[in-house]
């Protein structure tokens, strides 16, 4: 049987909109998938600690508050952190992105970023493939 | 194996979550490391809390958490959400509720799914419990599903059972019923700021009187976790019932009830399989299967003979090697 695929779906910072994040937690649910829910207003510093203790294979952040250049680099700083300055994990970013910020984050470490009107099958579908990647890496 | 074991003893979280996550896979390696952490001394006390959906056993650990390091007690909390019987996905939401204790270093937080396993736990709940264990943690928290009336698997992991309920849960016929509220060492009545909190305890406690006399009489406790209201008295029961077991002898008795919860839950999976498994190959399910279509066979019969049959024959049989 092959590993589950768990993912950790984290609400970084102010921002208090979660129907996003909830739609694609279900979402990943609906495909097989483990999906941990940080709940809102979570620290960077709290994410990092919550992927590592769940041993996640994917963080996803959502993100509507406009603070992504901030928040988004921070986690990955506490996630290299975590784990002994290395990044395990598949991070990906989902919200109001503006497109002109995605290659600082893909910089930063970001794997990809799902703006608005990305279907939940296309991530879904993103996040098996490379999973899958990662592991046989 | 054994190097992730000394790992997870200098307090390495990264290991520890890795090593419940091959452990909760069944992972090549996992009984190895299961086998090595077993054999490492542990002593985490062990204070299992269940109650129905939505009672607020999630914002109650939080507060038991917090409780508990301010007695300057190191916590692990193993919190587990149900499976989609129809995916195998699941949504893991106790975390949502953690606001108190979220990087303290002397805390670790576990989501695992139920994975299809019955009885409010999941089927790694021993062996991670053992791992957690290993790690030195005074205290293990564990939260169930949100129960129904009769998954009590929690009863055989901790030493000390909580059973959570609210105000409105339905009249005192409820309390008469077998089940959940017979395993209870202590009783809360959480939301206790909503009306009918008084009653609900007062038909707890009317239960209680009606237990035979003796031994350990579970105290009720109103709590509002969110607000903090009567956790500091939750966590002197916690305490008071922990001595208890200590000085009645009831404490080892719990303990051996967890490691034979345990066996059996391996012994299961091992014949089961092995029995189906056997019978699948050499084509006898297959033949038991046609007899019952046809109404010539009974499942009590199958299961007999199959059981005769592939359980004691034979060197390779699991019994014989367990004993071995």
């Amino acid at each position: 049987m092959e590993r589950k695929i768990r993912v950790l779906v984290g609400k970084p910072g102010l921002d208090g909109h979660d129907r996003g994040a909830m739609v694609v937690a279900r979402a990943y649910r609906d495909a097989g998938m483990e999906v941990i829910y940080s709940g809102l207003h979570r620290t960077p510093e709290e994410l990092a600690r919550m992927a590592v203790e769940e041993d996640v294979d994917v963080v996803a952040l959502s993100i509507l508050s406009g603070a992504h250049m901030t928040l988004v680099p921070k986690v990955i700083e506490h996630l290299k952190k975590e784990k002994g300055g290395v990044l395990d994990v598949l991070v990906l970013v989902g919200g109001v992105i503006p497109r002109e910020d995605i290659p600082a984050l893909k910089a930063a470490g970001v794997a990809e970023v799902f703006g608005p009107g990305t279907s939940t099958e296309e991530i879904v579908e993103y996040t098996r493939t490379h999973v899958r990647e990662k592991r046989a890496s | 194996m054994e190097e992730l074991i000394q790992m997870i003893r200098r307090g390495d979280r990264a290991a520890l979550a890795r090593a419940i996550s091959l452990v909760e896979d069944g992972a090549p390696g996992s009984r190895e490391l299961v086998r090595a952490a077993y054999r490492t001394p542990r002593n985490s006390r062990v204070i299992g809390i269940t109650g129905a959906p939505g009672v607020g056993k999630s914002s109650l650990v939080d507060g038991i958490v917090d409780q508990l390091r301010s007695a300057g007690r190191s916590v692990a909390v193993i919190a587990v959400d149900p499976s989609s019987p129809f995916t195998g996905g699941a949504i893991l939401g106790d975390r949502v509720r953690m606001k108190r204790r979220t990087t303290d270093p002397q805390v670790f937080f576990r989501s695992l799914a139920s994975r299809g396993h019955l009885g409010g736990l999941t089927r790694a709940t021993g062996d991670v419990l053992t791992l957690v264990g290993v790690a030195g943690f005074d205290d293990v928290l564990v939260e169930t599903v949100g129960a129904g009336q009769s998954e009590v698997d929690v009863m055989k992991y901790a030493s000390t059972v909580l059973v959570v309920l609210t105000p409105g849960l339905g009249d005192s016929v409820q309390t008469l019923k077998a089940g959940i509220l017979e395993i209870g060492d202590v009783f809360v009545v959480n939301k206790a700021d909503l009306p009918g909190a008084d009653r609900t305890g007062a038909e707890l406690e009317m239960m209680l009187d009606m237990r035979p006399q003796g031994g350990w009489r579970p105290p009720v406790i109103k709590t509002v976790a969110t607000s903090g209201v009567g956790l500091d008295e939750l966590a002197r029961a916690i305490d008071a019932h922990y001595e208890y077991l200590k000085s009645s002898g009831n404490l080892k008795t719990r303990v051996r009830n967890r490691f034979l919860a345990s066996i059996e839950d391996y012994l299961k999976r091992e014949m089961v399989d092995k029995v189906l498994k056997a019978a699948s190959t050499s084509g006898e399910l297959e033949r038991c299967l046609a007899a019952l279509e046809a109404g010539e066979d009974d499942p009590a019969s199958v299961a007999s003979r199959l059981a005769a049959r592939y359980l004691t024959a034979g060197p390779c049989s699991p019994l014989v090697r367990s004993e071995g």
